[in-house]
């Protein structure tokens, strides 16, 4: 599944049950059927308008990690 | 529809209060929004709380009677409104209807957060409840991080700068150190404002609204004639959007405030050219940028500009926030709909001291519930 970072923020403060895991990369992915999607980010950090790809789903979350 | 106004109003100072739990704020206002409408308890005929989240900060649930009880109204409806940190702003849209529509004469509208008492990790996980848990409370997102999504895509799409967040807040914090019930009475450089801690990329703790207890009450009636310093309700209408940030197709766009304005617009029979002051929904420096765009105070991208440019300060050409905003003020989430109600109603009065403004004969509060699924728009006029 692959597709296009409409927009990102890198989250500093987080919720009790996410602290361990700060900073991390929130996005949300535009898929290339058009659908939009909130994610996460494995790897390296994405910026809008970077492709990207599905690389692995945690507890229900989709990560996506950026094609080189 | 009968015309209705705001004929007494009272609120809390807001900041931290430990010593203080949320009936006795609640009370605190009520009994001074009666007093000021020279109304005795058992005139009240409907009572309306707006309350977000007491059952998860503070333990209680039941809170419209729990509250209503010892301020002397007992007999009547007692209803609690939930619409995030738009609660009290719907609780006063139903609490309007009721009264316009005939059914009462004295309605009672009290909004409450007690928020201090709990940690932050755990204030940020409350809060984001009112965010789509399934995906996005799952993935970790914070409110603070959906206005960081949005701010993001609004400086991606109209180049809106870090400087322009930063101009919200200074403007806010200069504003709140002169508001004696403020949480933050504190004047702050535009240097400082872009170098706080960050909290959710591109937003830093300058860019965030405090969490704070307090609690804001209105008495409202049929306007017929004998009301002194009464405050006419001259348009209303609260509307809805998709609670997820990924079904919207524009996150730049709150179409909640787009629609509820053009809806108070229409019923007040004026345009946003002739609102001469506004208390708008500044969760976030970037809402209060959305916020003076949707509802048509400057053209869509332009709201940063037209805030760094002075257009919206105290001595600009449509002063917004007088009273510090969320952002200074403080953001006891269920109070702050009420809150700005207040705070315009004030204004209209003439009664703002150091913050009152030059023109003030009509204004307008706007109350955003979660990242815009709710939205509340209210149009004051001098009576």
């Amino acid at each position: 599944m692959t597709g296009t970072v409409y927009t990102e923020t890198l989250i500093h403060s987080a919720p009790e049950a996410f602290v361990s895991e700060a900073p991390y990369q929130l996005i949300i992915v535009t898929l290339d059927n058009g659908t939009r999607v909130t994610g996460r980010v494995s790897g390296e950090p994405v910026s809008i308008d970077d492709a990207v790809f599905l690389a692995e789903e945690r507890n229900g979350v989709p990560f996506f990690r950026k094609r080189q | 529809m009968r015309p209705v106004g705001i004929i007494g109003i009272g609120k809390t100072p807001f900041g931290a209060f430990p010593e203080r739990d949320i009936r006795s704020l609640a009370v605190d206002s009520g009994k001074k929004a009666l007093a000021d409408a020279g109304i005795e308890a058992g005139q009240v005929e409907a009572f309306y709380l707006g309350n977000f989240a007491g059952p998860s900060f503070v333990g209680q649930s039941h809170l419209a009677p729990y509250i209503a009880g010892p301020m002397g109204i007992t007999g009547v409806p007692c209803t609690r409104v939930e619409a995030a940190c738009a609660s009290s702003g719907s609780a006063f849209f139903h609490a309007y209807s009721a009264v316009a529509a005939g059914l009462y004469d004295v309605a009672l509208v009290t909004g409450v957060e007690k928020m201090t008492s709990q940690q932050t990790p755990r204030v940020a996980e409350i809060l984001a409840m009112a965010g789509e848990c399934s995906t996005e409370g799952r993935a970790g997102a914070t409110f603070p991080a959906l206005f960081g999504l949005i701010a993001r895509r609004h400086m991606h799409q109209y180049g809106t700068k870090k400087e322009h967040l930063a101009a919200v807040a200074v403007k806010n914090h200069a504003n709140g150190a002169m508001n004696p019930d403020a949480h933050m009475k504190k004047v702050i450089t535009l240097e400082q404002a872009m170098a706080g801690k960050p909290i959710a990329d591109p937003l830093n703790v300058y860019d965030c609204s405090l969490v704070s207890d307090g609690a804001a009450s209105v008495v409202i009636a049929p306007l017929d004639g004998v009301r002194k310093r009464a405050v006419r309700v001259l348009g209303i209408a609260q509307t809805s959007d998709h609670v997820a940030l990924d079904r919207k197709e524009d996150i730049t766009v709150f179409n909640a405030v787009k629609s509820a304005a053009a809806k108070a617009y229409k019923m007040a029979g004026v345009g946003p050219d002739e609102i001469q002051l506004a208390e708008v929904h500044d969760c976030f420096t970037i809402a209060e940028i959305i916020a003076i765009e949707d509802l048509g105070f400057v053209l869509k991208g332009q709201g940063g500009p037209y805030t760094a440019e002075g257009c919206t300060g105290l001595k600009g050409s449509r002063p917004v926030n007088t009273s510090g905003g969320l952002k200074s003020k403080g953001h006891p989430v269920g109070a702050t709909g009420v809150a700005q109600l207040c705070d315009v109603a004030l204004q209209i009065r003439g009664e703002a001291g150091a913050r009152q403004v030059a023109k003030h004969e009509i204004g307008l509060a706007q109350n955003l519930g979660g990242s815009g699924a709710s939205a509340v728009v209210t149009i004051l006029a001098a009576a």
